[in-house]
């Protein structure tokens, strides 16, 4: 990585208090119960790449991208902003221009009763940007341009857009700030599938003629894929794999990104015999102990359900990280080829 | 298969929605025939009907939402024309509903026991007690583990995938023929997702049961489905075989589709897409429904509305196709 990093966090933690009232605690005698949405995640984004996190819903991908933003404050860790804590830089507004956030549903996301110009100009106010209302209203048409929308849609209202061109003006809002760098949390999730491909294009294309760096938070892997440089796949609150995009998908590591691979419906028609892992997702509340993973692993061992792995680099592969005793015993077979990757070749 | 008896025929099928600016209507002359233990999958982007078609064959339509014209049989007997109360002995017993949300499915007050001894004992000649066993039998297959202790315990505690397995049992519990499953498994994370994908097709396949299975995840459809009606603006544009359909698709709308569903075994630079989005029910335009973003789109296809006709392995609704016209002679010549 010879870029500088755009982005990165350290140790970074989140615990929600999920206690019960004092009176039926100490009536009960007991304690408090914490969730650990996000505990102990480091990565980094280098400048113009994108780091995409993926995971089931509870394993602390959305909590990472709203503490990235300062929308919650970490309980424990840090995020360092090109080279700056953001703790430290929270209410500095040159910071805060710098990043913006597109948010997964383009019908909450815009308020109903504002105008698209409005909606749009709101952080180029709010910042104070620009001051002449002639210069706003010109920046405001060249957004909406670039975002492949009219500049005469700048008149309307939210409720006159489908749901991909809501998220074309969400994305339009975000770049009005100037921003390098962006977070994007499930941003075509709740998008068609003809419409998801335009706007993927677009955050593309963005990404390209104006050098953003991207956290990509989404469930859908195939969509990862053709978005990100690096992929960090997380499991209660941990990251579990941190690799180059390509040796994700073509050589995957941690059984868990393993069996999600494997639960994806094959379009293919390979015929293919799919084997669901079994068990659902622990609650985060009271996580298995070792590592989170061991109760639906088929390579557990004793090791596994009482020692913590830690994130470290994995035998074999020189980018990636692993946090599995069995890769790192070697116990998991050494790199495994994926069949669907075996069928491209 | 196309020699038995379809199980459900749907023919000409119209709904209307009666609004103060004038009628919408949602679903236009849809035909289809499900044949016992067949799974036909429905996939369309939000709006184009496939949910509320699944709505009309239940008898579930949103009012002011009517069924306007066409048929719905069931057995050879129809069931478009019956009123609530008579229709509702045969959902449940006949067809059985599987929904997108399985916390909204469950009533939340009564235990899951209750809710499937309670279906159980409307509709099949049997005892509480008997269907207590049975009920327990049933969570048992869907893979509920513990079932003897979990069927007193109330829908909130359990997670998401073990709900979505409630629901299941709750729809499968008095053995209807036919099951209509409308985005069972979109709630659900992938790796649950499969689980349940795996016990529908096991459970179909057992009990011999047909299902239309509504869903926008082509991936879905093409594990589960023998056949698959695609649908665009309240109307079916290709039907056929899933493995035609999915591998070798006629409609341009269904091309187009499929080449927008991101692969996961490689990266595109750019990812195919279709122009525009799918249009209002209130603004659909004259001729064929698609044609403002077809890309191969000629006078005629502004014109006049094209039926379903034979496409390659499949039916599609499309000029290009037609054999009698210029284009469809051009079309077959390129093809051959």
């Amino acid at each position: 990585m010879t870029q500088p990093a755009m982005l990165e966090t350290r140790d970074l933690a989140r615990f929600f208090d999920v206690s019960r009232p004092l009176i039926q605690r100490a009536l009960s005698r007991e304690g408090r119960r914490m969730l650990r949405a996000v505990d102990g995640v480091t990565f980094e984004i280098p400048k113009g790449q994108t780091l995409s996190l993926v995971g089931e819903s509870g394993c602390g991908k959305s909590t990472v991208a709203r503490l990235v933003v300062g929308l919650y404050a970490p309980t424990r860790g840090e995020v360092i902003f090109d080279g700056r804590d953001l703790g430290d830089a929270r209410s500095d507004a040159t910071q805060r221009r710098r990043m913006q956030m597109i948010f997964q549903d383009p019908y909450a996301s815009l308020n109903p009763r504002w105008r698209v110009r409005d909606i749009i100009s709101e952080p180029i106010r709010a910042f104070g940007l620009l001051t002449d209302r002639g210069q706003i209203e010109a920046r405001v048409g060249e957004l909406l341009s670039q975002v492949g929308l009219s500049p005469l849609d700048g008149q309307k209202f939210p409720h006159e857009f489908s749901g991909g061109q809501r998220q074309r003006i969400s994305i339009a809002r975000a770049l009005s700030s100037n921003p390098e760098f962006l977070v994007c949390d499930e941003p075509t999730s709740a998008l068609d599938v003809s419409v998801q491909a335009q706007i993927l294009n677009l955050m593309k294309d963005l990404q390209a003629s104006l050098g953003l760096t991207y956290l990509f938070i989404s469930h859908n892997l195939a969509v990862v894929r053709q978005v990100s440089d690096r992929v960090g796949v997380m499991y209660l609150g941990r990251l579990v794999e941190n690799a180059p995009a390509e040796t994700l998908f073509t050589t995957p590591r941690h059984p868990y990104t393993r069996a999600l691979m494997e639960a994806i419906p094959d379009l293919d028609m390979t015929g293919r015999q799919r084997i669901p892992v079994g068990g659902e997702v622990p609650s985060p509340i009271s996580p298995p102990s070792g590592c989170p993973f061991h109760p639906r692993c088929p390579l557990a061992n004793d090791r596994c359900k009482a020692e913590r792995p830690e994130l470290i680099p994995a035998r074999g592969t020189e980018q990636s990280q692993v946090a599995c005793h069995a890769v790192e015993e070697g116990r998991d077979g050494g790199p495994q080829i994926e069949p669907a990757a075996v069928a491209m070749a | 298969m196309s020699n038995t008896q379809p199980l459900l025929e749907v023919r000409n099928l119209r709904v209307e929605f009666p609004t103060r600016r004038g009628t919408l209507v949602a679903l236009n002359d849809v035909s289809f025939d499900i044949h016992p233990g067949e799974v036909l999958g429905v996939v369309g982007e939000s709006g184009a009907g496939k949910s509320m078609t699944g709505a009309a064959i239940i008898g579930l339509l949103e009012p002011p939402g009517r069924i306007a014209g066409g048929t719905i049989s069931l057995g050879g007997k129809r069931i478009d024309n019956l009123s609530p109360n008579e229709m509702r002995p045969i959902r449940g017993r006949q067809i059985g509903a599987i929904f997108q949300d399985p916390l909204t499915t469950l009533n939340p007050l009564y235990t899951v026991g209750r809710q499937l001894v309670e279906t159980m004992t409307t509709h099949l000649p049997v005892t509480p007690a008997e269907a207590r066993r049975k009920a327990i039998e049933w969570l048992e297959l869907v893979g509920i583990p513990a079932a003897a202790q979990r069927i007193d315990s109330y829908p909130h505690e359990f997670s998401g995938g073990m709900r979505q397995r409630v629901v299941i049992a709750l729809a499968l519990c008095a053995e209807p023929k036919l099951i209509v499953a409308d985005e069972p498994t979109t709630a659900l994370d992938v790796s649950i997702q499969a689980q349940v994908i795996a016990l529908l097709k096991t459970l179909a396949r057992e009990k011999g049961t047909a299902m239309m299975l509504v869903t926008h995840d082509m991936g879905v459809i093409a594990e589960t489905a023998d056949r698959v009606a695609v649908m665009y603006a309240g109307r079916i544009v290709e039907i056929g075989a899933v493995r035609q359909v999915v591998k070798h698709p006629s409609h341009p709308y269904t091309i187009g589709l499929m080449g927008s569903i991101p692969p996961i075994t490689h990266r595109l630079e750019r990812m195919q897409q279709i122009e525009g989005a799918m249009p209002r029910l209130s603004a659909i335009p004259r001729g064929c429904a698609y044609n403002p973003r077809c890309p191969q789109v000629f006078e005629r296809c502004r014109m006049d509305r094209p039926e379903l006709m034979p496409a390659g392995e499949t039916r599609a609704a499309c000029w290009l196709y037609d054999a009698a016209s210029e284009q469809g002679v051009l079309k077959a010549a390129q093809d051959a």
